[in-house]
């Protein structure tokens, strides 16, 4: 219940993100015409509810709300540019393990904009301890956008592809749903679209880009895509910015830095210093994500029992 | 003398009508394949979240069901390629019985393979967008040949036989009679027409062996080229195919129980018959046991980590009862009854075709679903009827649906042509008493 209260209000957060974006169209032509279709504009009446908005010019101005449109929001690249990937880059993430107490504020971000069925998680943070006597850690997984990918190795239909800078993409228009890349990912990061996603008809109603990975389609595969969409606007990806402790580092290898917001460092220094890793070395994948081991932790291992109660919460709910 | 006993081979082999026995198995394998249907229509409806997969069981009893449906028809290119290239001739009665069975399992393999997708309805991407280097395209490519190559197995034994069953049209309906024109109204009995099916289905019986052994190996691969524990095995291939004929050598002697009992073909499958494949079953039983050590006593020497759970589940765990089950119901209570003289007779063998087909099928769930269950990392972040799988009604329709299918074909076949060829049965008895004589 709380996490429907929770994500209606983020819609409602949304839909003021896009009648703000609508705005700024209007305001940007300054004669009455838009840009999207000019005659249902003039006909609109005027409802005489005003809204202030910042011009072009740097004035304040005041238009009616019925004038205002939301601005549909387009793919920015095709769906062939979205398969090559951004020319010049190979996007590395680096995983710093002795800040992550488990917050998980990275999956809820990543579930909330990505639009993930509830219950599923693209980002999952696993209590780890690898031996008996060794000390317990919190080891948050993306995508591992291997160099290697199994999961690309097996689809029949190029549905899943691995791009030029570096990142593996799922086209969730060509999904066929068979199912054999979950079965190949060591990771266990894919999760599959059982039913159709209960997304709403705004939601639902954006136009599909493999970049976005939005709207997730019925009967087809997701996963973590290193949000080539937030990349190309030159942002971090949403589990990046979410993290309160800096846990991720994201970066471009061929630049050699990488950065989690606050903090940049040189990739090869960072993994060099604090003796960087990745998962699974021996399977030959060679993953994208590299993970700095847990010493001189910020927070003690706690074992909440967050986890539990969710699951009994999505227990009782089905 | 000759021509009387010729005359009476042709009444005893020709189809017969059904039944009431006959007419209520066709009602009720119907009835399961119309509740199948009705199940898969909901799912199409739904999507495959009316079955138990999720997230870590991402694949389930449609697989296994599928793995099973290609390993039986395996058993049309043994009795029918390899015997008789190696000159075997006891197996002829047995020729139609084995690729009937090759090619109605075979088309159900494709039809379960696309209740399992998510998309049926993208299936032309395939073809559009098939990229060579994934296993399922090797798959489509190596089902397709199979398919074809059985059909032409089936059908050129069979042109002789409709040439007979034309002479004797107050035994058969309008339609079928019609059929059997449109098949073989060609077929004038000439030695030439002899001399090109032989030679055909001598080439077809070479390029079947290869075929068949790639289905099977093929399907192996879907999960050996992963990395998973409990499928990362280079003894996959071998595995499957021995699993394949043993089960496919398993229906047969089922099917000959039932169509020797059904159709009173006493005289044509005889205590021989059962005798001898009831030896084949016991060979092919030991060799699918020797793969079963390799795979599973290897692994548990080592307990390798990520392989150590896995094998506990299967050994003392989770799956340990259906794991020993499938081990003993198709293979060592099967060689236990078949390896004595008195457990080749027909209804102890009947009973042991029984088990390896049941132990066989529950195999196919036990190599598929425990290993995703067992994933490198531990489950996490996700609901609690995520970590299990017990399929759904709707899983159990469509699976039990797609058998009874298979069952029909099988069904029908054998009512509109016969099920033990005719004119081969009559030369091989006319070339017997010419070498008595």
């Amino acid at each position: 219940m709380e996490m429907n209260e929770k994500s209606t209000s983020r819609r409602e957060f949304l839909t003021a993100g896009l009648l703000a974006g609508g705005l700024a169209v209007v305001a940007g032509c300054s004669s009455k015409k838009s840009p999207f279709d000019p005659d249902t504009v003039d006909q609109v009446a005027a409802s005489g509810e005003k809204v202030k908005l910042l011009s072009v010019d740097g004035e304040i101005i005041e238009v009616d709300k019925a004038f205002l449109k939301p601005v549909p929001d387009l793919p920015q690249v095709s769906n062939e540019a979205a398969r090559i990937g951004i020319p010049g880059k190979k996007f590395a993430m680096v995983i710093d393990l002795s800040r992550c107490k488990s917050l998980k504020k990275c999956q809820s971000a990543c579930n909330h904009m990505h639009h993930i069925h509830p219950g599923q998680n693209w980002i999952k943070v696993y209590p780890m301890q690898d031996a008996e006597h060794t000390s317990p850690y919190w080891q948050p997984t993306t995508c591992m956008h291997c160099d290697e990918p199994p999961c690309v190795k097996v689809c029949p239909v190029d549905a899943t592809f691995k791009r030029q800078d570096g990142i593996v993409l799922i086209d969730s228009d060509r999904c066929i749903g068979c199912r054999f890349c979950m079965a190949a990912c060591p990771y266990s990061t894919r999760v599959f679209n059982w039913e159709e996603p209960g997304l709403t008809k705004e939601i639902a109603d954006k136009p599909y880009s493999c970049e976005t990975s939005v709207p997730q389609k019925k009967g087809t595969v997701g996963k973590c895509d290193f949000c080539p969409d937030m990349v190309r606007k030159g942002s971090l990806p949403h589990c990046v910015a979410a993290c309160p402790n800096g846990v991720f580092f994201f970066g471009d290898m061929l630049e050699d830095s990488v950065t989690n917001g606050s903090e940049t460092f040189r990739f090869s220094d960072l993994i060099k210093d604090k003796a960087g890793y990745r998962l699974m070395e021996d399977l030959g994948t060679k993953p994208s994500v590299y993970y700095l081991p847990p010493v001189n932790r910020n927070f003690p291992f706690e074992k909440h029992d967050e986890e539990d109660s969710t699951e009994n919460k999505s227990k009782s709910k089905s | 003398m000759e021509n009387l006993e010729k005359e009476q081979i042709v009444q005893d082999l020709l189809p017969q009508e059904f039944g009431k026995q006959g007419k209520i198995w066709v009602a009720c394998l119907i009835a399961l394949c119309l509740i199948g249907f009705a199940a898969y229509c909901h799912q199409l409806s739904k999507g495959l979240v009316v079955t138990a997969m999720r997230d870590y069981a991402s694949w389930g009893i449609y697989i296994s069901n599928f793995v099973f449906f290609v390993a039986i028809s395996l058993v049309g290119s043994l009795i029918t390629a390899v015997l008789r290239l190696t000159d075997v001739h006891w197996s002829t009665p047995l020729t139609r019985i084995a690729e009937i069975i090759a090619v109605s399992a075979i088309t159900f393999a494709s039809i379960i393979i696309v209740v399992d997708m998510g998309r049926p309805d993208r299936f032309y991407n395939l073809f559009l967008h098939g990229r060579l280097q994934s296993p399922i395209v090797w798959d489509v490519i190596v089902i397709t040949t199979y398919f074809f190559i059985s059909l032409l197995l089936l059908y050129f034994p069979l042109l002789p036989d409709l040439k007979i069953m034309l002479k004797y049209k107050e035994r058969t309906s309008k339609w079928m009679y019609k059929l059997y024109s449109f098949l073989g109204s060609f077929w004038k009995d000439k030695p030439e027409q002899f001399k090109i099916t032989d030679k055909a289905i001598n080439i077809l019986s070479i390029t079947i062996i290869p075929v068949a052994f790639s289905i099977h190996t093929v399907t192996s691969w879907l999960f050996a080229t992963t990395y998973r524990p409990g499928w990362d095995s280079t003894n996959f291939g071998a595995y499957f195919i021995s699993g394949a004929f043993l089960v496919g050598s398993g229906g047969v002697l089922v099917a000959m129980y039932v169509f020797r009992s059904h159709y009173n073909l006493k005289k044509y499958i005889t205590y021989d018959h059962f005798d001898k494949m009831g030896k084949v079953v016991v060979m092919l039983a030991l060799l699918y046991l020797y793969f079963n050590v390799n795979e599973f006593l290897v692994p548990a020497f080592k307990m390798k980590k990520p392989e150590e759970e896995h094998l506990r589940g299967l050994f003392t765990g989770e799956f340990a009862p259906i794991f020993w089950f499938a081990i003993t119901t198709s293979m060592l209570l099967p060689i236990l009854i078949l390896v004595t003289k008195k457990g080749r007779r027909p209804f102890p063998a009947f009973i042991a075709g029984i088990l390896v087909v049941i132990g066989s099928w529950f195999k196919r769930y036990i190599i598929v679903t425990p290993t995703l269950l067992h994933p490198f990392l531990p489950m996490r972040d996700v609901p609690a009827n995520y970590h299990h799988y017990f399929p759904t009604w709707e899983e159990w329709a469509i699976c039990i649906g797609s058998l009874a299918g298979a069952l029909l074909v099988i069904t029908f076949f054998a009512r509109i042509f016969p099920i033990i060829p005719i004119h081969e049965t009559i030369t091989e008895t006319e070339e017997h008493e010419h070498d008595k004589k």
